[in-house]
């Protein structure tokens, strides 16, 4: 499709009851769909003559520990032929099991298995789900928001057992972590009036 | 009496130079022929999108320039560009010039360190030496724009961090003059070399489509006949104004790869030089002081730039609740960054896609069926770095 106005009829004229929204801004399409449906969209995408959308670039996720569906998937594709950026997200909750996209693109390979080891989201039918960045026995999925920003532990090289071993962390002094919002700004009263102001604007 | 022949499992690396820093791969061998590749990555992991989201806008950027450390500043500008597109502040035109010539510079330092040591791969010591010679010219270009060889932390949200310093346009134009013979040189060393196009040409062979489903970008995807480059499809900053071909390979093969470095190095000066006879005197950073640090002269008469100067240093800017993702074309192939601000002045979320994890993946593809000894030479023209790969 040339324009993306098209292209957003287009999706949600074949995809009726698979998307729940749409909408564009920065020059690019944000699609919310399920998770039951995301392998019926990326399939449609892909091989649709009026979409093409041959690369996947990216498949990320994006944590909210304070709601219920806690994980946010996101899945970034490219369109070279129509020269569009389209963006398809969904929301589970922390332990579901959620589709491979490997069959239909290979190189969600790594980019599963990469989502797997940051925020430990499982893939159904996935060949390899191995860890792939951390080191080897590694616990706990760093970018989780209640992962702490120094880990767990330690590794360090024992001179009296003469091997590397790992330690939990011991820091000398605390992480700081500084509140620089002005008061006066943050304070319940005046933020009031400035939505206030705003709606009256 | 038949005899049972077991295939042989062969540790690549993590230390050996012809995996270009810390790769595990671990291959499995019939004979000579491997059978299945299979790379660990992560020796090099750090954290860094962990450690963007607990840093300001401001304070992220030298992360940048620790992923791909041979070409720091194209990094940095996937980032600028991703805040500048929220925020929805211009650049100023001589910010944008100074980006690209510096981007610019950034892809021929990239490919010079990539083509010449995909040379010393296959045997040839010769263009490294020479190559290496013109990185150092190009890095001391870093330094006296930014202070630092390598890591320029110099790209800021809404232009750059200070103006150039007298008398490095001049000396940029002059190697502009000087460059494209050393590009003959290294050209007459490699192109039509025999023992070169031995152990390149036909190898690590990527169709147009699995070039598509491997995700592929940059010069991976171009050298196997797909015309497709950022810089002139989603043009950003001042690409659009400028004059500059995209060279495209034939068979998709290391050698077709190696030749579309070497052309575009040629169009990266031809754009340098429209850079520089284009660019003119003016302000080098957004004049908004809620986004810009103000000069420090100012600060020591003005009330208003001296608050300015602790909000920004200390708090740091807010950016809207947003998210985008923005990509460039850096040297390696399609950089983005995925942003998703929450109104505050820290990211909520920064995933950085690198091109190099993409092209990685597909060793298993690409070097099935090959001979052991292709694999240094496949893996030279993935142009891997490791501090992209494993963030």
């Amino acid at each position: 499709m040339k324009s993306l106005e098209d292209l957003e009829k287009k999706i949600n004229s074949e995809l009726t009851t698979k998307i729940n929204n749409t909408e564009i801004k920065h020059n690019q399409i944000y699609i919310e769909t399920d998770k039951e449906d995301i392998i019926d969209v990326a399939i449609f995408l892909k091989t649709n003559q009026d979409t093409k959308f041959r690369q996947l670039i990216d498949i990320t996720v994006v944590d909210y520990p304070e709601q219920n569906q806690r994980f946010e998937v996101v899945y970034l594709f490219l369109s070279h032929e129509f020269n569009q950026r389209l963006i398809v997200k969904y929301s589970i909750a922390e332990n579901e099991v959620i589709p491979s996209l490997t069959s239909i693109f290979p190189s969600a390979n790594w980019m599963e298995r990469e989502v797997f080891d940051m925020y430990g989201v499982s893939f159904k039918d996935h060949p390899d789900l191995r860890r792939i960045l951390t080191d080897y026995g590694f616990e706990g999925y760093p970018l989780r928001k209640d992962f702490p920003l120094t880990g767990h532990s330690e590794i360090r090289y024992s001179e009296d057992q003469k091997k590397v071993i790992s330690e939990p962390v011991k820091l000398e002094q605390n992480y700081r972590n500084f509140d620089y919002e002005s008061p006066w700004e943050g304070t319940k009263y005046i933020k009031e009036e400035i939505e206030n102001n705003d709606k009256k604007n | 009496m038949t005899k049972k022949i077991k295939n042989l499992n062969l540790n690549f690396g993590p230390q050996h130079p012809a995996a270009h820093g810390v790769l595990r791969l671990i291959l499995e061998l019939d004979g000579e022929v491997v059978e299945k590749a299979d790379p660990h990555i992560g020796l090099l992991h750090r954290g860094t999108e962990k450690l963007i989201e607990n840093k300001t806008y401001m304070q992220a950027v030298p992360y940048f320039d620790r992923l791909d450390y041979v070409a720091p500043m194209n990094q940095e500008h996937a980032f600028a560009l991703a805040i500048e597109k929220i925020l929805q502040i211009d650049v100023p035109i001589r910010a944008q010039y100074i980006r690209v010539i510096f981007c610019e510079i950034g892809r021929i330092l990239s490919h010079i360190l990539n083509v010449t040591t995909q040379a010393l791969d296959v045997g040839a010591l010769t263009p490294s030496l020479w190559g290496f010679e013109e990185r150092e010219t190009l890095m001391t270009f870093y330094e006296r724009a930014s202070g630092s060889r390598l890591h320029a932390n110099y790209f800021r949200a809404g232009g750059v961090h200070q103006d150039l310093p007298k008398g490095l346009e001049e000396d940029i134009a002059k190697f502009c003059e000087t460059f494209p013979k050393i590009i003959n040189d290294l050209e007459s060393l490699l192109t039509d070399n025999r023992i070169f196009k031995q152990r390149n040409v036909d190898i690590g062979v990527v169709t147009k489509e699995d070039a598509l489903d491997y995700s592929f970008s940059g010069v991976m995807i171009r050298g196997s006949g797909i015309p497709w480059d950022l810089r002139k499809s989603q043009p950003y900053d001042c690409y659009e104004s400028l004059d500059f071909k995209i060279p495209v390979g034939k068979n998709g093969d290391c050698y077709d790869r190696y030749l579309c470095r070497i052309e575009e190095m040629k169009e990266s000066v031809s754009i340098i030089k429209q850079c520089l006879a284009k660019m003119e005197k003016g302000p080098i950073k957004s004049l908004d002081g809620k986004i810009s640090p103000p000069p420090k002269a100012e600060i020591k008469q003005s009330m208003e730039a001296l608050i300015h100067h602790f909000k920004l240093f200390t708090e740091g800017y807010r950016v809207p609740k947003d998210e985008i993702y923005t990509a460039v074309e850096a040297p390696k192939g399609e950089f983005g960054v995925y942003l998703i601000s929450d109104g505050s002045s820290k990211p909520y979320k920064c995933k950085i896609r690198a091109p190099g994890f993409s092209h990685l993946q597909s060793m298993d593809y690409l070097i099935k069926g090959h001979m052991l000894a292709d694999v240094p030479a496949v893996l030279g023209s993935l142009d891997i770095v490791f501090g992209e790969v494993d963030r």
